[in-house]
C-alpha cells in the first residue's frame, strides 16, 4: 500500500529525514517510536503533503502512485489521513458542517455529486456512536474549547467519517486521559480492515496496548534504525532510547 | 466649477423647494454657512489622513435629481432582505417611492423626513430631536443644509416592534452623476426595541456619491439594532456619519458590513448619556480591487458603569484599502467603564493596505479599558489541517476567513440577515462555504 523508499527530507535547508525506507502492506499496523526531534512528526506531515517541507530525494509511493506531484488535498482524496498532534480551531463551523464540507469535496474530486443529506445524518450518527460523541459535541464549532481529549477524539471521528486506506496517527495518544485513549483505540481497531493501513506516531508503548502493532520502527536522526515485533516497544518502554543510540553511534 | 461651489450655490434654489418659514430652516442656514466655512475634509485634517476624497469630489455631480420613473420590485427585489414580514421606507434618487415601501401610523410612525419636518404633528419630536447630536463636520454641515428627505421613525414607549424596518435607497443612474444626502432620525422611547436594516443601491455604473446622516436616540432602556449593509457597486461613495445618543439602561449595536463600493466611510459615533449602558459596534469589511473602507469610530463614555464593545474584521485583497480608526473617551465622572477594543486584519494581497489606530482618552482611574489590533496572514498551518481532509486550496482559504471573521456574526439577532451576509461573505471570498447555517 505504501512504499517509503530512501526519503530525504528538509525544512528551510535543514535535513529532517535523511534515508527512510518503510513499507507498509493492507491490513497492517506499523508504530514509529522514537526520541523527541528524531523526525517522526515531519515524517507524518511529509507523507500527508505538507507545503513547508521539500522532499530532496526518495519517494513516496501510494497504491503504485508517486505522492509527489500530488497536493495536501489530493493525497486526502487518493485516501491519506493524518490525524494531527495539535487539531486546528475553526471557529463558526460546526464538527458536523466541517465533516460535510470535507466529505463533499473528496467526493466532487471523484466526480461524485454530493452525499445526500440523510445519508450524511446517517454516517455521523454511526461513527459518532463508534467513538461516544454525543450528539451536542457535534454542533460546537470545530475544535473550539475542545479539552485535549475531546479534539484527539474529534480527529478519530473524522478518521471513521473520511474512510481513509492510510491513516496516520500523529501522537494521538498525547493529552488523552485512559479511559478516551480506551475511546480512541477502540475506535481504530474497529476502522481496521484487511484493505487499510495504520501508521501510529508515539512516543509510549501505552497507546500500543491498545492499537497493537505488526511492526515497530525506531525513528533517531531522521532514518529509521531498527524495527522489531511489537515487543520491541516493551523493550523501549523499560530501557528508554539510549542504548539505541549508543548502538547506532557506536 | 468646484463640487463646492456648486452645492453652496445651489442652495437658494434648494430653498424654493422648501418651506423656508419653518423653524428648521434657520437650522440649514446655519448649517449651509457652516459648510462654507468648512468645506469638504482633506488629507491634512488627522482624522482624513489615509482617505483620499479626490478622485470622488472631482465628479460633476447633479445635486438635484431630476423625477424619476418608478422602479419594479422584481427588479430590485434582490436587494431587500425580502424573506422577512418588514416595515419599509424606499427611494428612488432621493425621492419617495411609495410603491416600494411599506410604512405605517400605526402605534408607532415608520415614515418620512419630508413628513416630520413640515408636519406640525411631529413638531415636538423634531425640535427635541433633529440636529441636536450630528457633528458640525463639512459633511454632516452640508447633510443638515439640504435635510428634506429620509426615514422618519418614532417607536414610542414600551413597544416592541417584531417587523424590522427596511430603509433602501436606490440610485438609478439617471443622471451622468448624483450626488445624494439622505437624513434620517430615528427616536426610540423608554423601554422600546426596534430593528433596522439600511442599505445604498446604485443600479448602474454612473458614479453616486450619497453624503447620509443618522441620528438615533436611544431612551431608557430602549434597544436599538442596526444593521448596515454595505455591498454596492464599484461606481458609488458613501460617506455615512451615524451618530448615537443613549439614555441610561439602552443597548444599542450597530453591525457594518461593508463589502462594497468604491469608497466608504463611516463615521459612527456613540454618545453613553447615563448609566449602565451598552453600546457595540461590529463589523465586516471583505474588499479588494482599489476599494477604500475606513471606519471612523467613537465612543464617549460620559457616565458611570457602562460598557462598550467594538470588533471589526477585515479581509483586504489586491490594491484595497482599509482604515480603522477607533477612539474611546472615558471622562473623569465614567468610573467602572469597562471598554473593549479589537480590529483584526488579513492582507491577502502584497499591494492591499490597511491602517489602523486605537485611540484612548482615558480621564478616569477605575475602568476597564482594552484593545488590540492585529495584521496578518492566513495561519499555514491551519491551512494544511483543512486540505489534509480534502478541502481544495480556495475552499480551505474561504472556509478560514469565514471563520475569521464570523464571530462578527454571533450578534446578528435576524437569522434571514445572517444567512444573507454569510452569503455574500462566500461569494466575496470566491468560495462555496458547502453548508447553510
Amino acid at each position: 500500500m505504501l512504499k517509503i523508499n530512501n526519503l530525504h527530507a528538509s525544512v528551510e535547508d535543514k535535513p529532517i529525514l535523511r534515508g527512510i525506507n518503510l513499507h507498509v502492506k493492507p491490513g497492517e499496523v506499523h508504530a514509529i517510536m522514537g526520541p523527541n526531534g528524531s523526525g517522526k512528526s515531519t515524517l507524518a506531515s511529509v507523507i500527508a503533503g505538507k507545503e513547508e517541507y521539500e522532499v530532496d530525494q526518495g519517494e513516496i509511493v501510494l497504491e503504485d502512485e508517486d505522492l509527489e506531484e500530488l497536493s495536501a488535498e489530493e493525497r486526502a482524496h487518493k485516501g491519506v489521513f493524518l490525524s494531527f498532534q495539535y487539531p486546528v480551531e475553526i471557529p463558526g463551523v460546526s464538527v458536523t458542517n466541517f465533516m460535510k464540507t470535507a466529505i463533499n469535496e473528496t467526493r466532487k474530486a471523484k466526480g461524485l455529486e454530493d452525499m445526500p443529506a440523510n445519508e450524511m445524518l446517517k454516517l455521523i450518527r454511526e461513527k459518532s456512536e463508534l467513538l461516544e460523541i454525543d450528539r451536542k459535541f457535534l454542533s460546537r464549532s470545530l475544535n473550539e474549547g475542545f479539552s485535549g481529549g475531546e479534539k484527539k477524539r474529534n480527529e478519530i471521528f473524522q478518521m471513521a467519517m473520511l474512510e481513509p486506506k492510510l491513516a496516520i496517527l500523529d501522537e494521538t495518544d498525547s493529552g488523552l486521559d485512559i479511559d478516551a485513549l480506551r475511546i480512541v483505540a477502540n475506535g481504530v481497531n474497529k476502522l481496521r480492515s484487511k484493505d487499510n493501513a495504520v501508521v501510529v506516531i508515539t512516543h509510549y508503548q501505552r497507546l500500543l496496548d491498545y492499537i497493537v502493532p505488526d511492526y515497530v520502527h525506531v525513528l533517531y536522526n531522521g532514518r529509521i534504525v531498527k524495527s522489531g515485533p511489537a515487543a520491541l516497544a516493551h523493550e523501549l518502554e523499560a530501557k528508554g532510547y539510549d542504548w539505541i543510540k549508543e548502538e547506532v553511534n557506536a | 466649477m468646484e463640487l463646492k461651489e456648486k452645492l453652496v450655490s445651489s442652495f437658494m434654489a434648494f430653498e424654493d423647494t422648501v418651506d423656508v418659514d419653518l423653524p428648521v430652516h434657520d437650522i440649514r442656514l446655519d448649517a449651509i454657512k457652516a459648510f462654507e466655512a468648512e468645506g469638504f475634509p482633506n488629507k491634512k485634517q488627522e482624522a482624513w489622513k489615509y482617505t483620499s476624497l479626490n478622485s470622488i469630489l472631482k465628479n460633476d455631480f447633479s445635486v438635484f435629481p431630476k423625477e424619476t420613473g418608478a422602479l419594479d420590485y422584481k427588479d430590485v427585489k434582490q436587494y431587500f432582505i425580502h424573506d422577512i414580514d418588514s416595515y419599509k421606507i424606499i427611494f428612488v434618487d432621493g425621492k419617495y417611492s411609495s410603491h416600494l415601501s411599506a410604512t405605517t401610523h400605526d402605534g408607532i410612525d415608520v415614515c418620512l423626513m419630508s413628513a416630520a419636518l413640515n408636519k406640525p404633528k411631529y413638531k415636538l419630536v423634531i425640535d427635541n430631536y433633529f440636529n441636536k447630536i450630528a457633528t458640525k463636520d463639512g459633511f454632516s454641515s452640508l447633510n443638515t443644509a439640504f435635510s428634506a428627505e429620509g426615514a422618519y421613525i418614532h417607536i414610542p414607549k414600551n413597544k416592541v416592534v417584531e417587523k424590522p424596518i427596511q430603509i433602501i435607497h436606490f440610485s438609478t443612474g439617471n443622471e451622468a452623476a448624483i450626488m445624494l444626502q439622505p437624513r434620517n432620525l430615528i427616536v426610540v422611547d423608554e423601554n422600546s426595541h426596534v430593528q433596522i436594516i439600511e442599505r445604498h443601491q446604485s443600479l448602474t455604473d454612473n458614479p453616486t456619491l450619497t453624503n447620509s446622516v443618522t441620528e438615533i436616540f436611544a431612551n431608557k432602556r430602549a434597544i436599538v439594532d442596526y444593521y448596515k449593509i454595505q455591498n454596492n457597486r464599484q461606481s458609488a461613495s458613501l460617506i455615512d456619519s451615524t451618530f448615537v445618543n443613549q439614555k441610561q439602561e439602552s443597548l444599542a449595536k450597530v453591525h457594518t458590513f461593508s463589502f462594497g463600493g468604491k469608497l466608504t466611510r463611516n463615521n459612527l459615533n456613540f454618545y453613553q448619556n447615563g448609566e449602565r449602558i451598552d453600546s457595540t459596534m461590529k463589523g465586516i469589511t471583505i474588499i479588494g480591487d482599489k476599494q477604500h473602507v475606513d471606519h471612523n469610530t467613537l465612543v464617549h463614555h460620559i457616565e458611570p458603569n457602562c460598557e462598550s464593545h467594538q470588533d471589526y474584521k477585515g479581509i483586504f485583497d489586491a490594491n484595497s484599502t482599509g482604515v480603522f480608526n477607533g477612539k474611546v473617551v472615558v471622562e473623569k465622572e465614567a468610573q467602572k467603564t469597562n471598554a473593549f477594543q479589537a480590529n483584526n486584519n488579513i492582507l491577502i494581497s502584497d499591494k492591499a493596505t490597511i491602517n489602523t489606530k486605537p485611540q484612548l482618552e482615558i480621564f478616569a482611574d477605575d475602568v476597564k479599558c482594552s484593545h488590540g489590533c492585529t495584521i496578518g496572514q492566513l495561519d499555514e498551518s491551519a491551512m494544511f489541517y483543512l486540505r489534509s481532509r480534502g478541502i481544495p486550496e480556495k475552499e480551505a482559504r474561504g472556509l478560514l476567513m469565514y471563520a475569521f471573521s464570523n464571530n462578527v456574526l454571533d450578534s446578528v439577532k435576524i437569522p434571514e440577515i445572517k444567512n444573507r451576509i454569510t452569503k455574500l461573505i462566500a461569494q466575496k471570498l470566491g468560495v462555496n462555504i458547502g453548508f447553510d447555517l
